[in-house]
């Protein structure tokens, strides 16, 4: 089962917000549909592995040639808020430096 | 109280490649802003990522190189977070499966060897670049999103602050010497994450760490990772406890600053990529690219002493970089005896290229021309002061040395049969300097040697000059 | 001529163009009318080409229409959720307000090369997440049999549009039988094909390992037609399977004769309305009476293909999604303070709740301490359902059954009631999860709302699905009927 607190932190993981009013109605709604996904606790999986794909392929690789690529016209024509070529954004707060 | 440190190091490392990891737009250093993207990069709806085989090959080298374990069976995931320059929301990269485990390199700090284990390497995409703004905006450039890295973590073996700066030293060289990457801190190819933590010797739990970034040398790192040891001692003298946090490297204080605290651990809900098909990497591959690895700087160094009888200093200067240690066996091999040709590479071209600002492979120098001139010097034809002309030549333009000694008529005159005779009508003309010999003025010889060399333009040998010289001063 | 696409199909329309009976122009012409007068009724499309589409017609003719070229000229409609360069590309999202793609989908491509003339984009549930088209930002698509009845979904807009006689044939995108339900509802015919025959560069990402493009028309062969062009292995798309694709038409031979068909007997359940399990019945007669012999089997873990099927699309989708931040497209939040409010102001109120609910069950089911016990365990019961249908497959040729529990239900009569509106794509599901070609062919009315009988086939296999369908569709002849409400409408 899932409460209240528990939806309200998956929503800040998802980047949503609910009002009070919405999140008891979410809450409910995730019980019941985390309700239908605990059906799969009855299914004994034995040593199944995880399918995670269905294709069978494996080792698609591509050779390093430089192809494709727009112009910066093309890139930041549907940017909603752009500068000198850059994408801008209000500022990021916690000054951290993303990470890779 | 005495306390044991614990330093690990997250190093990240731009591969050389021509194209994107997932995209097939070019890597570029230092391109206009968002001119270097693609859709792929710039995480539109409905593209998928296709990965570039040159990449993961670059990644099984580093792995090799590093004497890391290849692991066969692998795939990528996704690592979701939100943040500007990370256009999906989720980076690609290896979690569950990384492509390399157990490595190590090994370390020499005063004088005493350790291995530093490596506990696992994988291949991912960079992010793009944020720039900061005053006016409470941040910008993006998306050129370098997506750019193939290899990101190494080390085990907590690194146990000084000095250990950490001869790991990375370490780590720096036999990349470099891969050729996988250019490992430039100033450019941001290779990239250093640190944890640091203390524990009261006898100890056998380790102590909360702190992260440190904004490292941007080895001595940052060095620097930044002494200061925080300081800081975290005072802090359990004092009684107090290590907060789990992240804190930056300030340059001009020598210090390190709070960025922040980290409340329990992020989640970054990793996954298997569905849109890329997991790999079986053969061992046929795997032996194929350890083939391809240059020979790592250590066995240069023996070799160079062993085998050159070089001094351990020559070895270790010649093997600063790939380049110049490839310069050097390729100008051994055109004929160089190994000591001249170190001398020459140690000496002037390195002075050259000090001088100059610039890369052995920015100039026009070739190790046949330098074997070349070399030759000219120990056979007699040139003179070590023509020499440094030839060099002048060969290093700024892509000239035969002995074709154009040739041509500039500076080949050294050799021979006694045409170097008596004007010796002799030098004599002639000048009588009070054999007189002045005579008495025992050794500075009439200078005076004599000057006239012969003016005479011959400077081509004159001046060995041969002087032995017929005094002959013919004798005979007076 | 004003064409009438109750009565035409591709092969006549393009015997047409070649013996310049009409021109690509004039074609598209009749079906920009069509679509102005039956979109009021239907609401089929978000977005409507038509200075597009006519230069493409116009292309068309000047490039000359030949023997070989069978699509040249021939109106296509495309699902929003496929992207067309220079063409608003929305997915029914608010989140994509305003986006104008900068490159072409693969399918897109494949159709433009073909000469084909793309006259709009299709309406269809935000995201392609909903089985009514009711969750578009842009408001529900009706039934065309009946229009107080949804479309079913997700590509309800691309089922209706052809269903009403808008167009010959749409391309839809299926990620738990979002092709096959909605053909089913309209009594037409929808194929998925196998996962990774079509490409999905270009198709906005629902769930990735799930999602597979496909085509909807009115007759089996059209479908094929389609499917051919846009079919094979494509660069862009590293799951895009590297095998031949054969010819379809050829294979529609009308003979199925000592073709083994299995009916699993978990999609004749209780769950399944009485009226769909008789015109179910009756079509496993007409199969026997053409040849072909017809055991019941079992697919022990269909019951799990839901939950399964959740936990899996929403953790992609969760994923998925996470581009749509307001950043670098489509719709920002107005009024942010800082870049938390950007994300969050954006998301919030760029997505509607259906998608906002598989968000959160997808991060719910990725996140620390529950990806083990919800996301993996889903993955491992995908491979005992996929193993079902490989026991099955290993004697039979096509699994068959009904595509939907009931025909298509009342506008707004689930829509607040998640679970249950989830149930009713218990039977197309399975399919997805195992990565098989599935189709949905017209199986007769039930209380004058047709209902599909659904073919399901080996990986690969899309050439015996069209020659059953086709045989069958001859048989049966459903194609000649005409929604009630779209009588009388030219
Ligand atoms: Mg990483
Ligand atoms: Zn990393």
């Amino acid at each position: 089962m899932i409460d209240r607190d528990q939806v309200a932190h998956v929503a800040g993981l998802a980047k949503l917000q609910f009002t009070d009013d919405q999140l008891t109605a979410f809450t409910k709604q995730m019980e019941d549909i985390i309700a239908m996904a605990d059906q799969l606790d009855e299914v004994d999986v034995g040593d199944t592995t995880p399918m995670y794909q269905v294709t069978n392929l494996s080792n698609v690789f591509r050779e390093d040639k430089p192809e494709h690529w727009q112009t910066r016209t093309q890139l930041l024509q549907n940017v909603p808020e752009k500068e000198a070529g850059l994408i801008k954004v209000p500022s990021i707060l916690d000054n951290g430096e993303g990470e890779a | 109280m005495n306390f044991k440190t614990t330093i690990g190091l997250e190093v990240h490392v731009e591969l050389k490649t021509k194209t994107k990891m997932f995209s097939p737009s070019p890597v570029t250093y230092g391109e206009a802003p968002n001119t270097a993207a693609n859709v792929i990069d710039f995480g539109f709806p409905g593209v998928l990522p296709r990965v570039n085989k040159n990449a993961y090959r670059l990644g099984i080298m580093v792995a090799l190189a590093l004497h890391a374990k290849v692991t066969n069976e692998t795939h990528f995931d996704r690592k979701n977070y939100f943040y500007p320059d990370n256009p999906k929301a989720y980076q690609i990269t290896q979690q569950e499966r990384p492509l390399g485990t157990n490595g190590w390199v090994e370390i020499e700090v005063k004088g005493k060897k350790k291995k530093i284990g490596i506990h696992e390497l994988h291949v991912e995409e960079d992010a793009g670049k944020n720039t900061h703004g005053a006016s409470g905006y941040s910008y993006v450039d998306l050129n370098r999103q997506g750019t193939p890295l290899v990101e190494i973590v080390s085990e907590p073996d690194i146990a000084s602050p000095d250990e950490a700066y001869a790991y990375l030293e370490q780590l720096r060289q036999i990349i470099l010497f891969t050729g996988a990457s250019d490992v430039k801190m100033e450019e941001g190819s290779m990239r250093v994450d640190t944890n640091i933590s203390i524990a009261p010797i006898g100890s056998d739990t380790l102590g909360t760490k702190a992260e440190l970034k904004n490292l941007n040398s080895f001595a940052h790192v060095r620097d930044g990772l002494a200061y925080e040891e300081k800081r975290q001692a005072q802090v359990l003298m004092a009684g107090g406890e290590i907060r789990q946090e992240t804190r930056r490297f300030d340059e001009p204080t020598g210090t390190t600053i709070l960025m922040r605290v980290k409340e329990g651990s992020d989640d970054y809900r990793y996954f298997p990529e569905p849109d890329i098909p997991p790999f079986h990497i053969s061992q046929e591959w795997i032996d194929e690219i350890g083939s391809e690895i240059p020979e790592m700087p250590n066995k240069r160094r023996e070799r160079y002493v062993n085998d050159y009888g070089l001094p351990e200093y020559d070895a270790g200067v010649l093997t600063a970089t790939k380049e110049m240690s490839d310069f050097f066996d390729a100008t051994v091999k055109a004929g160089a005896p190994a000591k001249q040709a170190a001398n020459w590479l140690m000496g002037n071209v390195n002075a050259y290229l000090n001088e100059q600002q610039v890369d052995l492979s920015a100039t026009k120098l070739t190790p046949d021309h330098l074997a070349g001139m070399i030759k000219l010097v120990s056979e007699g034809t040139i003179s070590s002061k023509i020499a440094k002309k030839v060099f002048q030549e060969i290093i700024t333009s892509d000239t035969d040395p002995r074709a154009w000694v040739e041509q500039k008529g500076l080949i050294q005159q050799s021979d006694p049969a045409v170097l008596t005779p004007i010796i002799d009508s030098i004599l002639d003309n000048n009588g009070q300097s054999i007189e002045d010999f005579k008495n025992g003025k050794d500075r009439a010889v200078g005076f004599l040697v000057g006239q012969i060399m003016k005479q011959t333009h400077g081509k004159a040998n001046p060995q041969v000059v002087n032995q017929i010289l005094m002959a013919e001063l004798k005979k007076r | 001529m004003s064409t009438n696409y109750f009565e035409e199909d591709i092969t006549s329309l393009h015997d047409a163009l070649v013996n310049q009976k009409t021109t690509a122009a004039q074609l598209t012409a009749d079906t920009l009318d069509q679509i102005q007068t039956k979109d009021k009724q239907t609401k089929a499309f978000i977005t409507v080409a038509a200075d597009e589409a006519k230069k493409q017609a116009a292309a068309a003719d000047t490039q000359g229409i030949t023997a070989d070229r069978q699509l040249a000229g021939i109106p296509i409609a495309i699902k929003d959720n496929i992207i067309t360069d220079g063409i608003l590309t929305t997915a029914a999202s608010k989140i994509l307000t305003g986006f104008i793609p900068v490159y072409d989908a693969t399918v897109t491509s494949r159709l433009k090369e073909a000469g084909a003339v793309l006259v709009g984009k299709t309406n269809m549930d935000e995201f392609a997440m909903g089985s009514s088209t009711e969750n578009s930002y842009y408001g529900p698509t009706h039934n065309a049999w009946d229009l107080d009845r949804v479309p079913g979904g997700s590509s309800g807009g691309s089922a209706a549009a052809v269903a009403a006689g808008e167009v010959v044939a749409a391309l839809g995108s299926d990620t738990g039988g979002s092709i096959r339900q909605p053909a089913a509802f309209n009594g037409i015919f929808g194929i998925k094909p196998t996962y990774g025959r079509v490409s999905r560069w270009g198709l906005i990402a629902f769930g990735s390992s799930l999602d597979q493009i496909g085509v909807l028309s009115r007759r089996v062969k059209d479908s094929a037609i389609v499917l051919q062009q846009i079919a094979g292995q494509d660069e862009n798309d590293d799951t895009s399977l590297p095998a031949p694709v054969p010819d379809y038409l050829a294979a529609m031979d009308g003979n199925i004769k000592g073709l083994r068909i299995a009916i699993p007997e978990e999609y004749l359940g209780e769950g399944v309305a009485q009226g769909v399990r008789d015109a179910i019945e009756k079509a496993v007669d007409t199969l026997k009476k053409l040849g072909a012999t017809v055991d019941m089997v079992s697919l022990p873990h269909t019951k799990y293909a839901v939950p399964t099927y959740y936990l899996i699309a929403s953790s992609e989708a969760s994923s998925n999604l996470q581009r749509f931040d307001g950043i670098r497209y489509g719709f920002r939040a107005k009024d942010v303070k800082n870049l938390e409010d950007v994300y969050v102001r954006t998301r919030s109120e760029g997505f509607g709740d259906e998608v906002k609910r598989r968000i959160m069950l997808g991060t719910f089911s990725l996140s620390a301490g529950f990806y083990d016990a919800y996301f993996n365990k889903a993955a491992k019961v995908r491979h005992l359902i996929q193993d079902d249908f490989t026991k099955v497959f290993a004697d039979y040729d096509l699994i068959v059954g009904p595509t939907t529990p009931t025909p298509a239900f009342k506008i707004g009569e689930k829509v607040n009631d998640p679970v249950t509106m989830y149930m009713n794509d218990i039977l197309t599901i399975p399919a997805n999860l195992a990565g098989i070609p599935a189709a949905s062919v017209p199986a007769g009315l039930v209380d004058g709302m047709p209902v599909g009988l659904q073919l399901m086939a080996k990986p690969m296999a899309e050439a015996t699905i069209f020659k059953v369908a086709d045989a069958f569709e001859a048989a049966t002849q459903f194609y000649t009927q005409v929604p009630t409400a779209m009588k009388g409408e030219k």
